[in-house]
Order: C-alpha cells, then sequence, then structure tokens
C-alpha cells in the first residue's frame, strides 16, 4: 500500500512537471492560473496543448506497464514485453491501415479499434507460437517473426500512400513520440485503455495462482480458459490504444515490472497496479526528457526507452542463461 | 557523298551549339520555366510532377509534352542536346547522362524575387531565347511594380511538422514584398520548425497555410490541432504550387497577399 501511494505521488509530480516544461517559457505561478482561468494564449497553450500531452503520457504509460505486468505474469517469463514481442509493431499496423484506408477519418473509434485487432493477432500468435511457461527461445523469436512482420507491412503501407509525408512517419509509428497530441487523442483511447484495465485487474487472483503452475492454478478453481481470454483481450486493448495515438513506445513494460517486482514480493497480482503507476511515471518522465534534451526537435520516446531499456533487456537476457 | 555529308553534320553540330534543338527537362521548376521560354517545339519533355496540379501552376500546358520520370536511361532515350536539371536533383542520373556525353545544365532553385529575374534570363540563355527571355521579364517587371503593398501585420507560414517560412526564402521574400512581417524574424529564427506552443504566445495577425493531401499524416495533423484551430487571426491558404517554384506568377500570389 505504501509502494502505491510513493508512486501515485511521484506521478502527480511528474504530471506537474509535464505541463510546467515547455518552450513557450511561462513562469510556474503564471502557468498555473492560466490552467484554471486564462482565456489567452497562455491558457490555450496550458489546455490544450500541455495538459492533453501530461494525461496522454499518464495513461500510455499505465497502460504499457500494465500490460506488460500482466503477459509476463501470465507466460511465467520476464521477457514478454508487449514492444520486444510485436504487439505495439502490429497494433501500429492496424493504426495506420485504418489511418491510409479513411476509416479513422470516417469513426474516430475505428483507429484504436483497427490497432486493438492488430493487437489481438499478435497476442494470439505469441500465446499460440511460445505456449503459457514456454521458453524464453520460443517467445522471443515469435516476437522477432512478428515484429519484423508487422513492421515491413507498416513501411509497405505508408509507402504506398499517396501523401508524401507518410512515408516519413515510419519512424514515428516504431518509435513513438507524444508532441502536438489534443484531447481528441485522449478521448479516443481513453474507452479502450479503461475497458482493457477492467479486463486485466480482473486477472490478479489468476496470475497469482498461475505460479503453482497451470494444474496448481486448476486445482484452485481457476478457469484458465476465461483467464487466457482476459489477457489476451485486456493487453490488445490497452497496447491497442496506447499505440493508435502515441506510437510503439517499447520497453515500458519490462523496465517497469523489473523494477518494481521485488518490492511486491514477486505476486503477479499485485505486481498489476505498481506496474500500472511506475509506468505512467517512467513514460511521463521520459516525455519530460525528450523536451528538456532537445527542445524543438521532436526526439522520440522511443529512443529514450531504449537507451533505458535494452541494458535492463540485456541483463534480464544474461540471469536466464546463467540459470539454465 | 562522303563530304555533303560531313558538311551536313558540322553543319548540325555548329547549329546545336547555337540553339538546343531537343530539350528536356527532368525538374518541376526548370520545366515550367522552360515551358514559358522555349520556343514552339524546342522543349521535348518535361518530368511528370508538371502535369501534377498540386505542385505545379503549369499542369495544362505540361499535358501537352510527353513527361519522363528523371531517370537517365529514358532521358537518354530522347535523345535530347540539352538536359536541365535543378541543382538538387537526382544527381547520379544527370551524372550518368554527362558520362553519356549529354550536355546537362542545371539552375538553381530561387529563393528571392531577384533569384528569379535571374533565373529568367540564365533559361533565355541556355535555350539561346534572349528575345523571348527579356519579354517574360519586362512582363514580371511591370507586374511587380503594380504591387502596392499592404500594412505591416505580423505574418507567419505553418505547414507540415510546425515548418514556418524564414526570411531566406521565395515564400518569406514574397510576403515581406506584400508589406508582412515574418514572425520567424521577429523571433530571430531562420524559418524552420517552430512548436505549436511558441505559435500560439505569439499570436500572429495572419496565418497563411498550404495545401493538404486528402490522405492523413501525422506531419499535417497538427494542423488540425484544436489549439492551431483556436488561434485568434485572419487565416489565408496559399496552394504549395504558389511558391514551391521560382517563377512570374508570384507576382500575383504577392499581390494577393498586400490586399
Amino acid at each position: 500500500m505504501r509502494l502505491l501511494l510513493s508512486l501515485s505521488v511521484l506521478c502527480l509530480l511528474l504530471m506537474l512537471a509535464s505541463i510546467l516544461i515547455g518552450p513557450a517559457g511561462a513562469g510556474i505561478g503564471e502557468s498555473i492560473r492560466a490552467l484554471w482561468t486564462g482565456d489567452d494564449a497562455l491558457g490555450l497553450v496550458m489546455r490544450e496543448i500541455r495538459l492533453p500531452r501530461a494525461v496522454l503520457g499518464a495513461a500510455v504509460g499505465a497502460s504499457l506497464g500494465l500490460s506488460g505486468a500482466a503477459m509476463q505474469g501470465y507466460l511465467r517469463n520476464p521477457l514478454a514485453e508487449p514492444g520486444l514481442i510485436g504487439v505495439s509493431a502490429s497494433a501500429a499496423l492496424g493504426a495506420v491501415i485504418a489511418l491510409q484506408t479513411g476509416l479513422a477519418t470516417a469513426l474516430a473509434l475505428a483507429l484504436p479499434l483497427s490497432a486493438l485487432t492488430g493487437a489481438v493477432i499478435a497476442v494470439g500468435l505469441i500465446l499460440l507460437l511460445a505456449g503459457p511457461g514456454g521458453g524464453s527461445l520460443g517467445l522471443i523469436l515469435a516476437g522477432v517473426a512478428i515484429s519484423a512482420f508487422a513492421g515491413a507491412l507498416t513501411s509497405l503501407v505508408l509507402n504506398l500512400s499517396p501523401n508524401p509525408f507518410a512515408a516519413g512517419e515510419i519512424v514515428f509509428w516504431m518509435m513513438g513520440s507524444l508532441a502536438d497530441r489534443s484531447w481528441l487523442h485522449v478521448a479516443i483511447a481513453a474507452p479502450i485503455m479503461a475497458a482493457g484495465a477492467a479486463l486485466l485487474w480482473g486477472s490478479g487472483r489468476g496470475l497469482d495462482a498461475l505460479t503453482l503452475g497451470e494444474d496448481g492454478a486448476a486445482s484452485m478453481g481457476i478457469n484458465l480458459r476465461a483467464l487466457r481470454l482476459r489477457v489476451v483481450l485486456g493487453v490488445a486493448a490497452m497496447v491497442g490504444a496506447a499505440t493508435a495515438v502515441a506510437g510503439a513506445i517499447g520497453f515500458v513494460g519490462l523496465v517497469v515490472p523489473h523494477l518494481l517486482r521485488g518490492a511486491v514480493g514477486g505476486r503477479p497480482g499485485r505486481l498489476l497496479a505498481a506496474s500500472a503507476l511506475g509506468g505512467a511515471a517512467l513514460v511521463l518522465a521520459a516525455d519530460i526528457a525528450v523536451r528538456v534534451v532537445m527542445p524543438g526537435r521532436d526526439l522520440k520516446l522511443g529512443v529514450v526507452m531504449a537507451l533505458i531499456g535494452a541494458p535492463v533487456f540485456l541483463q534480464l537476457i544474461w540471469r536466464q542463461r546463467r540459470g539454465l | 557523298m562522303v563530304k555533303i555529308a560531313a558538311a551536313l553534320l558540322i553543319a548540325l553540330a555548329s547549329a546545336a551549339v547555337a540553339a538546343p534543338q531537343r530539350v528536356v527537362s527532368m525538374n518541376l521548376c526548370t520545366d515550367q520555366l522552360a515551358m514559358l521560354i522555349a520556343a514552339p517545339g524546342q522543349l521535348v519533355s518535361v518530368s511528370w510532377l508538371a502535369a501534377d496540379p498540386s505542385v505545379s501552376v503549369m499542369a495544362d500546358k505540361a499535358a501537352d509534352f510527353p513527361l519522363n520520370h528523371g531517370a537517365a536511361e529514358e532521358l537518354f532515350l530522347d535523345a535530347p542536346d540539352l538536359v536541365l536539371a535543378g541543382t538538387y536533383s537526382t544527381g547520379p542520373a544527370t551524372d550518368m547522362l554527362r558520362r553519356l556525353g549529354i550536355r546537362v545544365e542545371t539552375l538553381p532553385p530561387a529563393n528571392s524575387v531577384s533569384d528569379i529575374r535571374h533565373g529568367i534570363t540564365d533559361m533565355g540563355a541556355l535555350l539561346d531565347q534572349p528575345e523571348r527571355a527579356a519579354r517574360v521579364l519586362a512582363q514580371f517587371d511591370a507586374d511587380l511594380a503594380a504591387i502596392r503593398p499592404g500594412q505591416a501585420r505580423l505574418a507567419a507560414t505553418y505547414a507540415a511538422n510546425g515548418f514556418t517560412t524564414g526570411p531566406e526564402s521565395l515564400s518569406g521574400d514574397a510576403m515581406s514584398r506584400a508589406g508582412l512581417v515574418l514572425l520567424a524574424d521577429r523571433l530571430g529564427l531562420a524559418g524552420g520548425q517552430i512548436a505549436l506552443e511558441q505559435l500560439v504566445m505569439a499570436a500572429p495577425e495572419l496565418l497563411v497555410t498550404g495545401s493538404r493531401y486528402s490522405t492523413p499524416s501525422r506531419a499535417e495533423s497538427v494542423l488540425d490541432h484544436p489549439a492551431f484551430t483556436a488561434i485568434p487571426t485572419t487565416r489565408r491558404t496559399v496552394p504549395d504550387r504558389d511558391w514551391i517554384c521560382g517563377l512570374p506568377a508570384i507576382a500575383g500570389t504577392i499581390a494577393d497577399l498586400s490586399e
């Protein structure tokens, strides 16, 4: 409980920092006043540019952290991360198809739903190829194949677009960014994220039981089929909605559960809530970093996350190798 | 017989040096300048972009010409005696054509109205049509002289990826000549990317946007951002084709902006 409280406080502080940092360069008191009362340019900046960006950053981070923790709990493998095993890449493919076919223009919710469909296919394939409790090798190989295929198809769709700017956006879909996002993006992602969170929230007891193995969990009265459906749909909804509006941001679901696992006594059920808060804090911090380090250059979030995440990933592989 | 053939060859060769007879253009901007100045029949092909109305102001006229795609092979098969290219267009193709012994001339992009005047004269010299070029130039100067700059208003262009025009560009020069004060100048920027926040805070009196493509892109989505649409300002659209290339038609754009 104390862990969740301190993570919440950290998130709030980072959100405050996120809405106070930006190229407009106004004072702190002035900015906060403008957030409530300002009808002028600063009010517009605070309410329509900075606030949606901070809210979206927290929501995307929470989604990625939570889905990472859920996947790792279900597969009983700390390497299972939506970005690494191709779920984010497939969600990006779904989003790009919805945008380029005009589906997203006709119906705003088609964007996250199409990304969700892409993510469901990827999660389904991963479970089929790697299997619960399966080895890391199968998981990572399946992930490499799905990532490469989805990435190539995303590039193809964007290259075929009659809009010359689209081809330049391959980087965004692979690396992710929160620059210039608005309340519209929050509005289309939030309902899908909420549905995913509700599904995953209820899976905590099942994931805890699963640490005893499938037979053990079944003997405790856990319906494994229902649990699998919850995890697949929940992860796909959260990753799909996050990717549809912010691109594929990797490593969040790897780093956050890894850091927090010790603090929750290694229980996957308790790890869910902690990872959601931790993920929100990490993405908010990374989004502040891209604005402070290279202002005005739209440094991609995925770059910062890879710098933090790749060493953690390598260390996990090293530890697993020694354990074999 | 051999003597006659030799004499004919020499005559043809000297004519080629004097005035190119088969000119191929492979760059949107040289396409349009060449169409304005070349004598009938002198220009045998222009690039496919010249026929695309979203980037070319002379798409109708370009439809009369065979179109090329700037590949060395197809240009060589046209048997040109002069190939016109932009300074920064398809380097490998122009290198290949030069190796094959074809005369390739490049024209730099125009970054100002005075660059356009030089471009017209240079094109006239390359095509050996100085009188035709002089007529185009005289009309351009007359159009420019007729422009009455409007009141000095703070103005900015805003385009995909948050790009805004700086002073060292054709669109910047055109806006200055229309009497507008460039936001990039006011902020001490050379142009390029500017954050939406900065644009909102600077509150320009006139916002100029360009063409939009029918399929969406994230680069252009900044132009749909609620904060961008909420900026209290006068808005105008200038199609990209009007100032991609340095053409005398820019006088009309300047006149429109000065109103």
